[in-house]
């Protein structure tokens, strides 16, 4: 197998903070001050100990080394902020690396967005041409592929009309017509799939596919795990910065789902938690999920979700009420659960007290969901204690109950209502 | 056999690595993006006036306004003296070449910013946007310069103040040398610019001022002692004085000075390019 991409222990370090002062003079003043070996005259002292210790600089990739073979397709997973896009910034050389080299044998394209480049007063045709040669194609190759792209995206009609009077959706079906049609021997692409109508997002899969058929190398990057099993071979993991996991696409899958939380999520102390609000007569002081009595953050669809809930009051109060309120992963609300509901009521307590709160059978579409909690008075005039977001947890994929493909774009509740013919 | 492969594996065709040297300059890439240049330089002729009525007109409206502005107020009003030159023939050819420095200056100060959204997404060499600035606005300057030439001619026609002579030969060497340092300086700039926002309003208003440093509003030979050795220690004086010599026979020639120009445009270019690629590296960690 010949080998298309070998990146050997490259790392990307930012700056946090600001770079530089902002002004020329004092950035002056510390340079000359670097040359005369002493310390930046710009800094407090305390600022000054901290860039001592390093830990001014975040590495946003550290040390990450892979090989890659002509033909595969690989996929790169992991939580946002786990390294993926840097990595991607650097092999379509947005920007350079702090340390370590990569190397390349072949054209590389890089897709990190569609329609980059594109001039809203230019035709359609106009485009074509300029947003090919800045993805790196020559004016005769566009020549070559015109009638090609032009068929592909759909757009024959209005091919010399300026691109700033299409439809968002035919903007994005010319870009993407450009982008697939370049012949790179490496094709990396980010996201792009995120555009567009669920028969467009098909049509660039099949593209992609097509590509990749064709002894090209893919490196694709996504949060979509539905496109990145139906397209890759191998998984790479990312955590933190590094690569977590590097096989097969399946196994790197299952690793993303069940490290993206990890098991310490499952049991939350909360006595020193800031960011929390009401008057604290009565406090939230830990939290514990189980499943089936293990102490977990994970489930699956049919699984029992209970959480034991540990409160702490300073004075007995009779005036109690609990509320957990239940959120997708993008903040919207799904479900508010109060104890009045279950006409549940209990005794005022001094010191602490555990609850426990059990939903049998959950039926969340495989994803994220995160829970606030609120303790007030009956009527919610008085507020004792607010945590939003107070935890999170994870429905996996694979439960025995659910016989296909749950896709969030097709729901979040998985029902199984009884069928009957009558 | 085994050699063979050996060597297969070891022909890579691209190997990145940190940014190490201050002269990791990298030519051979802008060559192969010539297309991309060529395409850039298409867009912004085009797209300029689109959607305006009198569309390229305007090339042309632009310096003419301006040259009889100035005939007015710097000629009739403040009563500078021009020569035997009719005032619109001096005025345009000051204008003409001006124009075409200030445009390529302005221009490509801002590369990086205005830029950044492409660059942050796409790698092509960046050097591909200043230069096809410098292309643009040659364009721009030929339609400006045809229009001087017409004016010219109808002047010469018209009285024997104008003697054109055998230095407008000269006349590729003055371009290059005012297109290198617009260019030279702007991606200096531009370099600068990517931490130091500030630079971006000294910019726009200091090419004006620099005018008033630069013959173009008044003959150098008007000018005497310390203040005329100011005006051309500007690399710019020389330029346009020998053109505006050149073709109206009227203003001074100091080979001495377009020299001085001429290697002050290298230098500019050297500086500009080195820095230009060590920004372009890096960034888009900063901007």
């Amino acid at each position: 197998m010949k080998k298309v991409i070998k990146i050997e222990n490259l790392s990307k370090e930012y700056r946090l903070g600001e770079v530089g002062s902002g002004t020329i003079s004092r950035d002056i003043n510390a340079w000359w001050a670097k040359i005369k070996g002493k310390d930046n005259p710009n800094l407090r002292i305390d600022q000054l100990q901290e860039i001592k210790k390093l830990s001014e600089y975040h590495k946003a990739l550290s040390d990450v080394s892979f090989e890659v073979n002509e033909g595969e397709v690989v996929g790169i997973i992991g939580r946002n902020g786990a390294g993926k896009s840097t990595l991607l910034k650097i092999l379509s050389r947005v920007t350079t690396p702090t340390s370590g080299l990569f190397k390349v044998r072949g054209r590389i394209a890089s897709l990190l967005e569609v329609g980059t480049g594109f001039n809203p007063d230019l035709t359609g045709r106009d485009n074509i041409f300029l947003n090919g040669a800045i993805l790196g194609m020559k004016r005769s190759e566009i020549k070559n592929k015109f009638d090609e792209i032009v068929d592909f995206s759909g757009v024959e009609k209005f091919i010399d009309t300026p691109v700033k009077r299409y439809s968002s959706g035919m903007y994005v079906r010319l870009a993407f017509a450009v982008a697939a049609h370049l012949d790179p021997e490496i094709l990396i692409v980010d996201e792009v799939l995120a555009v567009g109508d669920v028969d467009f997002q098909n049509k660039c899969l099949g593209k992609m596919s097509e590509v990749s058929k064709s002894g090209r190398t893919i490196l694709f990057v996504s949060h979509n795990m539905q496109a990145v099993t139906q397209l890759c071979t191998r998984g790479i993991f990312f955590e933190n910065g590094s690569v977590s996991y590097d096989g097969g696409v399946q196994e790197a899958i299952k690793q993303y789902l069940t490290k993206s939380v990890s098991s310490k999520d499952a049991e939350i102390d909360f006595t020193n938690v800031i960011g929390r609000s009401g008057n604290g007569s009565i406090k939230v002081s830990k939290i514990q999920l189980f499943n089936k009595d293990q102490l977990t953050s994970q489930f699956l669809i049919g699984d029992d979700l209970k959480i034991k809930l540990f409160l702490n009051s300073k004075e007995a109060t009779r005036d109690i009420k609990i509320a957990l309120h239940f959120y997708r992963y993008d903040e919207s609300k799904i479900a508010n659960v109060e104890n009045a509901d279950a006409d549940f009521i209990f005794d005022a307590f001094t010191g602490e007290k555990c609850f426990e709160i059990t939903f049998p059978k959950i039926n969340f579409y495989p994803d994220t969901y995160k829970v606030g909690i609120t303790i007030g008075t009956f009527d919610w005039a008085n507020c004792y204690d607010k945590i939003i977001p107070c935890f999170e947890f994870v429905v996996l994929e694979g439960s025995l109950l659910v016989k296909r493909k749950l896709s969030l774009n097709g729901g979040f509740i998985y029902l199984v209502p009884e069928w009957k013919a009558v | 056999m085994l050699q063979m492969h050996k060597s297969v594996e070891e022909e890579w065709t691209l190997v990145v690595k940190p940014k190490t040297s201050w002269f990791d300059i990298n030519l051979k890439d802008l060559w192969q993006y010539r297309d991309l240049i060529f395409l850039f330089v298409k867009r912004d002729f085009v797209s300029v006036y689109k959607q305006t009525i009198l569309g390229p007109l305007w090339y042309i409206i632009q310096p003419i306004l301006t040259a009889i502005t100035y005939s007015i107020i710097f000629g009739k009003i403040a009563n500078i003296p021009t020569g035997e030159l009719p005032k619109l023939v001096f005025y345009l050819s000051g204008v003409t070449l001006w124009n075409y420095f200030s445009e390529c200056l302005n221009k490509t100060s801002n590369t990086f910013i205005s830029n950044a959204s492409v660059f942050g997404k796409v790698y092509f060499p960046r050097l591909t946007v200043p230069l096809s600035v410098i292309f643009s606005s040659f364009i721009t300057f030929c339609i400006q310069f045809s229009l001087f030439i017409v004016i010219l001619l109808f002047y010469y026609n018209k009285s024997d103040s104008i003697h054109p002579n055998s230095y407008i030969f000269l006349f590729p060497l003055l371009i290059l040398i005012i297109a290198g340092i617009g260019f030279g300086i702007g991606i200096i700039i531009s370099s600068i610019t990517t931490k130091y926002r500030d630079l971006r309003f000294l910019v726009s208003f200091g090419v004006q001022l620099l005018m008033f440093a630069t013959p173009v509003i008044y003959p150098l030979s008007l000018l005497e002692g310390k203040k005329k050795l100011i005006v051309l220690l500007n690399p710019l004086t020389s330029v346009i004085e020998t053109f505006r010599y050149a073709f109206t026979g009227s203003g001074e020639l100091h080979w001495y000075y377009l020299l001085y120009s001429f290697v002050f445009m290298i230098v500019v270019i050297c500086v500009g390019i080195i820095m230009f690629s060590r920004v372009e590296k890096s960034f888009m960690d900063t901007v």
